[in-house]
Formats: structure tokens, C-alpha cells, sequence
């Protein structure tokens, strides 16, 4: 089981109180899955994300990554993690301006330790994966949106991760570059990338095999 | 680390105007240091030189009244201490650390016996014998030298050096013209310089008397008319000028041994001849003028301090800036160690790179003040090796608390922020 969450809740504290924001989530998803969580705004969903990419831990519940309960995981073993099982993309791109394509893609692996060339090398090839070859050395101001969303996904697969975790990929960008972007998940899916994927857009959540609704902090599975 | 230092060097070009102004207190505490330690390199180096070297080698053995050189502006002529002849000048050239041996007399002060028309000399006057010219490096630049027959003859002739000249007859040719010393006139048959100048290097009160003197010139009459000028056997000054640097300080001890001996003097005696021991003293100026210096280093240390505040300062407000950065980094797996050698390599190459500055101007600074004030100057790399490296301590001092706080961000909140 490529990630396994039992009971898992998470509170936030408005000073003294607590806000449960998700309350007793299961959820199981086997390696090759592609995964679609829907709700609308403020409902949990980047809360439930930042939980199952160890950014953040839960209140109570387990949650296991790879049938390995994290929270048994030092805050390295955590980092490490985070660098090669799993990838992230987010709505907001989070590039850095300074670095070209290449060096932003290349990132993840200058943290896992590997050698320039080699870096330069997978970026390379991971760039090429999302149609971007020809725009290696330009800069995140230099491209356009749905351009820097892919330079993004290239830089969360370049290491190769098992999960791939998004954020509402598509919501900062127009319909055509979200089809590009849907296309590159499908086709990472059938390399055998797990997904699980936020949005609110119907459209995007179609694309997966399998719908998950959150409300409330509460998740249901769709049917 | 190449990879941080390569895109902290980035940073710096990117952000000119900031990082300029971030490594500002560093440029100018560094700058202070290096300019103040050029110029302790360089006045060591002059005093020495001024005092021994370019000095030609020469000390000089003189009679004191204990602890102090006798004073003929003060004292009376002391009783039983007999005129040197030239027989004893030659046993004292024998002497192996001795090379050459001129007895003088001198007035280093004014005392209104010396006039040009109406116009005092406030200079020095020196009756000197046949080896003393050759002995301080003077040449003749205009008429003649003091001749055998100047001697033999008690002749009223005196040799101006050319400041002497220049202050007494500004825009006029002082040969053959007449200087009243001590009520008897005296014919200009002579200008000297010394070839090798001796920069002053004012240092104390006495130094500065010194050069007050030295400034209006000097003159010299042959040791012959002394008598006739002033008192009658007034005690004279032995220049000694030892064969090499190395030995003058033993030349001069032996001479003055050989003097007293030869006078009957003891260490009991109330009048001694002693050597003026040049090495010992060319310490004690260095010594004060370093003390001066250290006090600007300590001034210079401060406004390191304050840069260094500035330098982290900036850095926390760059963390702060670069939040998202920090978060983006640790989503994609940089360990807390990585952020903090981040953040501390960039503090360290901008600290480092405002040393370099700051080296930078402090020699141009150094230049500019020898140029200008005339302050002797030296470079030493020692130090400017040591003004780099601790400027780079400075950047992983102040830059640790905030590479700390750059580690310590949650990502979640980091991601969060915009
Ligand atoms: N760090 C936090 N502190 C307090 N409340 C938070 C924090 N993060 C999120 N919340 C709250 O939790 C709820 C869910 O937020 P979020 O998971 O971001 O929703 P979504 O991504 O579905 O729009 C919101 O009401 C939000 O205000
Ligand atoms: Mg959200």
C-alpha cells in the first residue's frame, strides 16, 4: 500500500481552541492509482496534502507512506522522503525566479546528492518528458504559465517518485494549458507514478480513476 | 557548497544596490584596518630607515649629565672634560666596528646669536671638522666645500644647507654674501644638501622641536673658529659611522667606552659620553605611534560590529523575503542543515566579498593619505589574508541566527504565504 491513512484528524488552534479541519480520514491508495480529491475552498483539501507529504503532522491517526508509519521518522529520514518517494506540484508553481528551467528541475536531485552532470542530464530528459526541450535555460519570468506549471512537474518526477502529490495543478491556468498538463499526468500514471491530485474543477477530477469528495474536513469516496 | 557559493555570488549580483549597502559597515571597518595597518607597517619601516638606515650608518656618542644629554643652552661648561685631538680620532677609527669618526659641535636651538641683516637664523649651527660632510651624506650643490685652509686659518667662512640658504636668502644667491654669528661676520662660501633626504617623522614634542630647527636649515662653520664664536672649549659630539647597520649599535658602545677611558670618566662620574642607542629607540617611536593605532583599530573594530549587525539585519529580512523559497526548498527534500549552510554560505561570500572591498579601498585609501599627507606606507599581505578571512567570520557569526531562523521555518507556513 503506497499510502495508507487511519482516523486521522488535524485541529488548528484559533488561540486556546481547536479547529478540527479534517476529521477521521481514511483513505488507502494502491501503487498505479490515480486519484482525484474534490471539494470546494477552505474544506481541508491542501491540509489533507501537506499531511501525506510529511510537511505538516496529523493531530491523531496513522498515516503510512509505503507501509512505513511516519511518524517514526526523524526529521532527515522525513526530508529524504519527501526528496525521493515523493513529488510535489503546486497551484502556485513555486519556482525560482532566479534559476533557469534546467536548475529548477534539477533541484530535488542537487538535495539527494548527485553529481552536476548527471543532474543536468535528468533535468534534461525531464524537461523533455513535458515538450519543454527548447526552453532549458529560460527563466520562470520568460515562460508562461501553463509553461512553468510543467517545468514544475518536470522538477517533481525528476527524481523518479513513486507519489506524486498536486495541489490544484490546473487552477492557476487557462483550460488549453490544463488539458496539456492533464495529458502529462495521464501519461505519468501509465509509467506507473501514483497520483493523488486536488481540484474543484469537474472536468480535471475526470481524468482520474478513482473521485474523492471532501466537505467539512470529512472525505467520501465518490459512488 | 561550490554549488551555494556559485548561486550566493549570484545573489549579490542580483541584488547590487542591496548588497552594497549590506557590506558597507564591513568596507569601511576593513578599509580603516588595512589603511591604519599600512601605515603602522609603513612608519615602522621609515623610522628604521630614517633613523638608522638612510642615517648612513652613523651614531652618535655625546656626553650626558646623567640621565640627560648635556645642554650647553643650560649647563656650564663641566670642568676636566679635555678637546678630542685628531690622534685619538685615528685610535677610534681603529676600532673594527668603526668605519669613520667626526667630532662636532653643535647648537640645535635658537639662541639670537646668529643674524642676516635683521633677520635671526633660528636654525642650527654646527662646527664641524674635515670627515663630518662625508660622514651625514651632505654634497656640495653650489661654491665649495670647508677647505684645510679654512682650518689653518681660523677663516670666517660658513656652508648654508639648502634650506638655510633658501630661509635666510629667499630668491638671492647666498654666496659671498654675510651672516653674523655671534657679532663676528662670516662669508657664505658654500650650499649642501644631503643626498639622501631623511623624511621626519614627528612623533613627540622633542621630535617636533627637531624639525622646527631642521626646518629653518643648518650651517656649518669649521670646528676651528668654534672657540672664537662661542666658549672656549666647549665639549664636542662624536659621530661614529660604523661599518655595517648591524654593528652600529657596538660601534657606538665602543667608542663611548674608548672616550671615557681616554677623559677618565666612570659609571660613577656625573658626566659620561653615551651612545645614543638608535635600535632602542627607534622602538620606542614605533611604539608610540602604535599605541595611537591601536586605538584605531579598536574604532575601526566597532564600526565591524555595526556592519556585522547590518549584515544580519539584511539577512533576517531576506529570510523573510525568501520564505516561499525556504519552504519550496524543504518540500523538495533539503534537510535543515542544507538551508542553514545555504543561508551561512551567503552571509560568509557577502561578508568575504565586502573584505575584499574593503581591502581594496583601504590600500587606495593608504596610497591616497601617503600621497597626500606625505604618511609613509606598506602593504602587508599577512594581513589583508586575516581582514578577508575575518570578515568571513563575521558572516557566519551574524549570519547564524538568521540561517537558523531560514532552517527553522515551518514549510507549511512558508508554502502558505502568498
Ligand atoms: N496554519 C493554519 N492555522 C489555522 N488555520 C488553518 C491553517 N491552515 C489552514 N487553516 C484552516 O483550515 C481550513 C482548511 O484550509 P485548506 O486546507 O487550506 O483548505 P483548501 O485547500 O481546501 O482550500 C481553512 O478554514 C483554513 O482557514
Ligand atoms: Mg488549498
Amino acid at each position: 500500500m503506497i499510502l495508507e491513512m487511519t482516523d486521522v484528524c488535524k485541529d488548528y488552534f484559533r488561540g486556546k481552541i481547536p479547529v478540527p479541519v479534517l476529521k477521521e480520514i481514511n483513505l488507502k491508495v494502491e501503487e498505479g492509482e490515480y486519484i482525484a480529491i474534490m471539494g470546494p475552498s477552505g474544506s481541508g483539501k491542501t491540509t489533507l496534502m501537506n499531511l501525506v507529504g510529511c510537511l505538516d503532522v496529523p493531530t491523531s491517526g496513522t498515516l503510512k507512506l509505503n507501509d512505513v508509519d511516519v511518524s517514526t521518522q526523524t526529521e532527515d529520514q522525513l526530508a529524504k522522503l519527501r526528496n525521493s518517494f515523493i513529488g510535489f506540484v503546486f497551484q502556485q508553481f513555486h519556482l525560482l525566479p532566479e534559476m533557469d528551467a534546467r536548475d529548477n528541475v534539477a533541484l530535488p536531485l542537487l538535495y539527494a546528492g548527485v553529481g552536476l552532470k548527471e543532474r543536468r542530464e535528468k533535468a534534461e530528459e525531464a524537461l523533455k518528458m513535458v515538450g519543454l526541450e527548447e526552453r532549458i535555460h529560460f527563466k520562470p519570468n520568460q515562460l508562461s504559465g501553463g509553461q512553468c506549471q510543467r517545468v514544475a512537474i518536470a522538477r517533481a518526477v525528476v527524481g523518479k517518485p513513486k507519489l506524486l502529490l498536486a495541489d490544484e495543478p490546473t487552477g492557476a491556468l487557462d483550460t488549453a494549458s490544463g488539458e496539456q498538463v492533464m495529458e502529462i499526468f495521464s501519461e505519468l500514471n501509465r509509467q506507473g507514478i501514483t497520483i493523488v491530485m486536488i481540484t474543484h474543477e469537474p472536468s480535471i477530477a475526470a481524468c482520474a480513476n478513482k473521485i474523492y469528495h471532501i466537505r467539512d474536513g470529512v472525505l467520501t469516496a465518490d459512488r | 557548497m561550490r554549488e551555494n557559493i556559485k548561486l550566493s555570488l549570484q545573489g549579490i549580483w542580483s541584488h547590487k544596490m542591496r548588497s552594497m549597502l549590506t557590506m558597507l559597515g564591513i568596507i569601511i571597518g576593513i578599509a580603516s584596518i588595512i589603511a591604519i595597518v599600512s601605515t603602522i607597517t609603513g612608519n615602522s619601516e621609515m623610522i628604521k630607515e630614517s633613523l638608522i638606515g638612510s642615517n648612513n650608518n652613523v651614531v652618535t656618542v655625546s656626553l650626558y649629565d646623567g640621565e640627560w644629554e648635556y645642554d650647553m643652552q643650560y649647563s656650564s661648561n663641566p670642568e676636566g672634560i679635555m678637546p678630542l685631538d685628531s690622534e685619538f680620532k685615528d685610535e677610534l677609527e681603529a676600532i673594527d666596528t668603526v668605519d669613520k669618526v667626526a667630532f662636532y659641535n653643535s647648537r640645535e636651538y635658537s639662541d639670537n646669536s646668529i643674524y642676516r641683516l635683521d633677520t635671526s637664523f633660528t636654525g642650527g649651527i654646527y662646527g664641524v671638522d674635515d670627515q663630518y660632510f662625508g660622514l651625514y651624506n651632505y654634497q656640495v650643490i653650489n661654491g665649495r666645500a670647508l677647505l684645510q685652509a679654512d682650518y689653518d686659518n681660523f677663516r670666517k667662512v660658513v656652508i648654508l644647507d639648502n634650506t638655510a640658504a633658501s630661509s635666510l636668502f629667499p630668491g638671492e644667491n647666498p654666496l659671498g654674501q654675510v651672516v653674523e654669528i655671534s657679532g663676528e661676520p662670516f662669508t657664505v662660501v658654500g650650499i649642501v644638501s644631503q643626498t639622501k633626504s631623511v623624511e621626519l617623522n614627528i612623533n613627540s614634542v622633542s621630535d617636533y622641536y627637531t624639525y622646527a630647527n631642521t626646518s629653518s636649515g643648518k650651517m656649518f662653520v669649521t670646528g676651528a673658529v668654534w672657540p672664537m664664536i662661542y666658549r672656549f672649549d666647549e665639549v664636542q659630539k662624536i659621530a661614529v659611522k660604523a661599518v655595517d647597520t648591524d654593528s652600529m649599535t657596538k660601534a657606538g658602545k665602543a667608542v663611548e667606552d674608548a672616550v671615557n677611558e681616554k677623559l677618565g670618566l666612570t659609571a660613577e662620574s656625573q658626566y659620561q659620553f653615551k651612545s645614543q642607542d638608535l635600535l632602542k629607540q627607534a622602538e620606542q617611536l614605533q611604539a608610540m605611534s602604535n599605541s595611537t593605532n591601536q586605538q584605531l583599530i579598536w574604532i575601526a573594530g566597532i564600526s565591524l560590529l555595526v556592519g556585522g549587525i547590518g549584515v544580519m539585519n539584511i539577512m533576517l529580512v531576506t529570510v523573510t523575503e525568501r520564505t516561499q523559497e525556504i519552504g519550496l526548498k524543504k518540500a523538495i527534500g533539503a534537510r535543515k542543515r542544507m538551508i542553514l549552510g545555504q543561508f551561512l554560505t551567503e552571509a560568509a561570500v557577502l561578508t568575504s566579498f565586502g573584505g575584499v572591498l574593503g581591502v581594496i579601498f583601504g590600500i587606495v585609501t593608504a596610497k591616497l593619505l601617503s600621497k597626500i599627507m606625505g604618511i609613509p606606507t606598506g602593504l602587508s599581505i599577512p594581513s589583508m589574508i586575516i581582514a578577508v578571512l575575518f570578515s568571513m567570520c563575521i558572516g557566519l557569526i551574524f549570519g547564524f541566527l538568521p540561517a537558523r531562523k531560514a532552517a527553522n521555518l515551518n514549510p507549511i507556513d512558508a508554502l502558505r504565504s502568498e
